[in-house]
């Protein structure tokens, strides 16, 4: 006595594994027809069958050339099926599956859950109206077009003839009663519907028009089922992942785990080689081990994860193979926020410790400094392994800062920077288009550290003057109308003037409000004497328009 | 950070590098003088073969087979320059191996890449081919569950031709010569730690290829003059066919076309890295003969003190290097990246 359920196997290559598989079937008693491409080679064929021998439970169907998305796909399924309702009569359920498919449950746990609904065909047959998921454009068309030209080997011609035939509006009137249906190839269907199906007398009509259809194997039976079948569950017990170029995505050893997880009966496409799935589903252990609840969605998430880091890829990474255009693509172009002070530590005393202390933040120095980088407390090395290294900095300072970003993700970074520093126009403009960004500016801050002699210059007026040339083409780049970070300037006289509420702006967008209220506001460095050398420097014909900055 | 090319300077470019292309073919049926074959095994139809010029490798050669059979090369082509540890006989020995000789210069060999063009060009048309050095290791994404005839074959069907794979520098936390290294085990234990975020990457327009530099070596010998530093993109996975030639190392490839591995849009691609285990303790005795050589540099004398340093047994650790744990945690870091093979 054999089981109720038969199988159909659709095979084109890895024989050994299709062979494997068949045994698995005919061990639990399933009958088995397997149709092997006409492509394969004569000699791989008698191995098979030289493998396999003669058993009571195996047929094997008419061959069949079955390029992808051919009709002979569909007539081979035909044929096959046909041969296993006549020559197997108590088989109830046939499921059509592929040589590289592997199933997931023990055949005793299949049987049961068809025997429960043995008038249930399983097909996923969605009205074309409603099917968005379709890969490659084409729905409705699939079947009001004709179709002479093969899609993968004759592109350009296929697309051509698509073109023409819309422009001369060509349309094929759709057989009545038939109403259009697309799904998964892969069915299991009831010896009643399959049985209409194979006999019924419109059967050449339908054939005629299919034949000349988009990909029949994803619709033919799909919409015929609708005309005979009694009830219809429409999702396919074969599991199957397209990855975006539309070809099913290959289950590997890793899987195992997932697939485990799948509420489906088979799995589609193995990977010939993965010897620790062929082993683990298609041995006793299945059966033994207790069973794993089904999390179908896991394995979407999986899947759509991989295809999201294809496609998307993760922001501020600049890698071997992400190399992103980042004036094209308009995403962010650094791994997380982050923000720069320029001057902040000029006027106030102790600015990066005050800061630390009321955000949290490990803020950093002059990062662009010349001669070293001042990363938090003097490090030599941040995370990440980046050097303090001026020269290696100064070699590519725009992957520095990106690097650092990357290292440090999920925590913000905050640094000074100013006209002082090596940073260039470049580095400027990539910060100031980066929605990552946020940019506090005192205008005219870097006048302090000179009056202090922080910075000793030859000729003090030249080097106010290129300090200051600097400072007013940033100024011109975040002022673009264009700019995605978020930038505030203040000049250094209203900083002066009312500082608090100004630190409290930028504080409060950090998250430090609690900070602000346990440590207070930094104070004021001394300039007791500045005013009177800037009017000495003024005298000596330093451009006016410096000494506007520090007029509140 | 990529830009792209006006079309016209784009196909002068792509005029130039054809006859380059040609010109170092040229030069390597040139080279094929000098090379002997010493032992010639067949090599079967669709085989990953790998390629791999040496000279006195006997401590990393057996782990180095191991890892490359383990992951799926069927034959292996060495290019031995004039080996005097025992390479030679044990390369002999072994049943894939197809082995070349030479004692002709390295250097005036392009460092071997005439040797390796040509024996790419004899015997790689059509396969898929690994082109690594003894010291590195290729590891990719799920590298342990699906060997290379998994990836070639999915690489094959996304229509790619090539697989990048940067150097990964490894070192142990110490003195370099205070690890302890067991030839024929793993390198990975006792140099176990690497940089994880500090390389730089320029793009050359003219082979439209990335120059990544950084890692250990930049930050402790050449933080100095950092365009020195050395170059870490390889392109270690290939489809070969006759029409193409290896540039520079295996950095780039011609034609140009190849070495456009990477997304310039926000997606990424599949990328490995090739675990880098120069650092042996014994780095540190061969040092000073390879400065003597000068056989590793075009402008061989500007590296004589990165060989001095090297000799010193100097430590590369520090603490923010990371201690390595597979591939998982290199994809986490985003030095390698799965590219869409889930």
């Amino acid at each position: 006595m054999s089981a109720r359920l038969g199988i159909v196997m659709l095979c084109h290559t890895a024989l050994d594994r299709a062979e494997q598989v068949a045994r698995f079937w005919m061990q639990a008693g399933c009958p088995v027809v397997m149709h092997i491409d006409r492509a394969v080679p004569e000699r791989e064929v008698t191995a098979l069958r030289a493998a396999l021998g003669s058993q009571d439970l195996l047929r094997f169907g008419p061959r069949y050339r079955c390029p992808w998305g051919s009709w002979n796909i569909v007539r081979a399924s035909q044929d096959a099926a046909a041969l296993l309702l006549r020559e197997f009569p108590q088989v109830n359920h046939v499921m059509l599956s592929s040589g590289a498919c592997l199933p997931l449950r023990p055949v005793a746990q299949m049987l049961e859950m068809l025997s429960a609904r043995p008038d249930t065909d399983f097909i996923e047959s969605v009205a074309i109206d409603h099917a968005t998921w379709i890969m490659g454009g084409l729905s409705e068309e699939r079947f009001t077009l004709y179709f002479p030209f093969n899609w993968r080997s004759q592109r350009w011609l296929f697309d051509r003839a698509v073109d023409w035939q819309r422009r001369l509006r060509i349309r094929r009137e759709i057989p009545r009663p038939l109403a259009p249906h697309m799904g998964s190839q892969w069915w299991c269907l009831t010896r009643t519907t399959l049985q209409a199906i194979l006999t019924h007398p419109k059967r050449a009509r339908y054939e005629r028009y299919f034949r000349r259809n988009w990909i029949p194997d994803e619709s033919y039976f799909q919409t015929l089922v609708r005309l005979h079948a009694r009830e219809i569950e429409s999702r396919s017990l074969t599991l199957v992942k397209f990855d975006r170029n539309g070809r099913p995505n290959l289950f590997y050893d890793d899987h195992l785990n997932l697939l485990r997880r799948s509420d489906c009966l088979m799995a589609r496409k193995i990977w010939p080689g993965a010897d620790g799935l062929y082993d683990f589903f298609l041995s006793d252990q299945p059966a033994r081990l207790p069973a794993v609840p089904a999390e179908p969605a896991k394995i979407d998430r999986y899947f759509e994860l991989a295809e999201r880091q294809r496609t998307e890829g993760r922001a501020g990474l600049y890698m071997q193979s992400r190399f992103p255009d980042i004036n094209e693509t308009g995403a962010a172009r650094s791994a997380g926020p982050y923000v720069g002070f320029a001057g902040f530590d000029h006027v106030f005393e102790n600015f990066d410790y005050w800061l630390g202390q009321v955000t949290g933040l490990r803020p950093h120095g002059h990062l662009y400094a010349p001669g070293c980088v001042q990363f938090h407390g003097g490090a030599q090395v941040w995370h990440g392994a980046l050097s303090a290294s001026a020269k290696l900095r100064d070699y590519n300072p725009r992957m520095f800062l990106t690097n650092l970003l990357w290292s440090t993700r999920g925590e913000v970074q905050a640094f000074s920077f100013g006209p002082e520093d090596t940073l260039g126009h470049e580095m400027i403009d990539f910060m100031t288009y980066d929605p990552n960004a946020t940019l506090a500016v005192i205008r005219g801050a870097w006048l302090l550290p000179l009056w202090r002699g922080e910075a000793r210059s030859e000729d003090l007026l030249a080097h106010a003057g290129a300090l200051q040339r600097r400072e007013q083409d940033w100024l011109g780049q975040m002022a673009s109308r264009w700019a995605q970070a978020r930038v505030h300037v203040w000049s250094l006289g209203e900083m002066l003037a009312a500082p608090n509420p100004r630190l409290e702006e930028i504080v409060t967008r950090l998250g430090g409000t609690a900070g602000l209220q346990a440590h207070g506001y930094p104070s004021l460095r001394p300039r007791e004497g500045f005013d009177d050398w800037l009017v000495g420097l003024r005298n000596k014909g330093l451009p006016p328009q410096i000494l506007k900055d520090y007029q509140p | 950070m990529f830009t792209p090319l006006p079309p016209a300077q784009d196909r002068w470019f792509t005029f130039r590098m054809h006859w380059k292309r040609r010109r170092l073919r040229a030069r390597a049926i040139l080279k094929a003088r000098e090379l002997t074959c010493l032992r010639r095994r067949p090599i079967s139809r669709g085989a990953i073969l790998l390629f791999c010029t040496l000279r006195n490798e006997a401590e990393r050669l057996d782990w180095f087979l191991h890892h490359y059979r383990r992951l799926g090369v069927q034959h292996f082509i060495f290019v031995d320059n004039a080996s005097d540890d025992g390479t030679r006989e044990r390369l002999l020995a072994q049943p894939d191996a197809t082995v070349y000789a030479t004692q002709a210069s390295y250097r005036a060999s392009r460092f071997g890449l005439d040797w390796i063009n040509w024996v790419m060009l004899r015997h790689a048309h059509g396969h898929w081919c690994v082109v690594a050095d003894a010291d590195e290791l290729l590891i990719y994404p799920h590298w342990q569950t699906r060997p290379l005839p998994a990836l070639t074959g999915w690489l094959d069907d996304q229509g790619a031709q090539v697989m990048p794979a940067m150097m990964l520098e490894l070192y142990p936390k110490g003195p370099l010569d205070q690890a302890q290294y067991t030839p024929g085990t793993d390198p990975l234990n006792c140099l176990n730690w690497f940089d994880a975020g500090n390389y730089t990457i320029t793009r050359k327009p003219l082979l439209d290829c990335l120059l990544i530099q950084g890692g250990p070596r930049a930050r402790a010998f050449f933080h100095d003059r950092p365009n020195r530093a050395p170059t870490l993109t390889k392109l270690p996975l290939i489809r070969w066919s006759f029409h193409n030639a290896w540039v520079n190392s295996t950095h780039s490839i011609l034609p140009r076309a190849l070495n456009r591995v990477y997304d310039t849009g926000p997606g990424e691609r599949i990328s490995g890295v090739l675990l880098h285990t120069k650092f042996l303790p014994s780095v540190v005795a061969k040092s000073p003969v390879e400065k003597a050589r000068g056989e590793h540099f075009g402008n061989a004398t500007v590296f004589d003190a990165y060989y001095d340093a090297v000799a010193q047994a100097p430590d590369l650790w520090c603490a923010d290097s990371t201690q390595f744990a597979g591939w998982e945690q290199l994809e986490e870091l985003g030095l390698i990246s799965r590219g869409g093979w889930a």
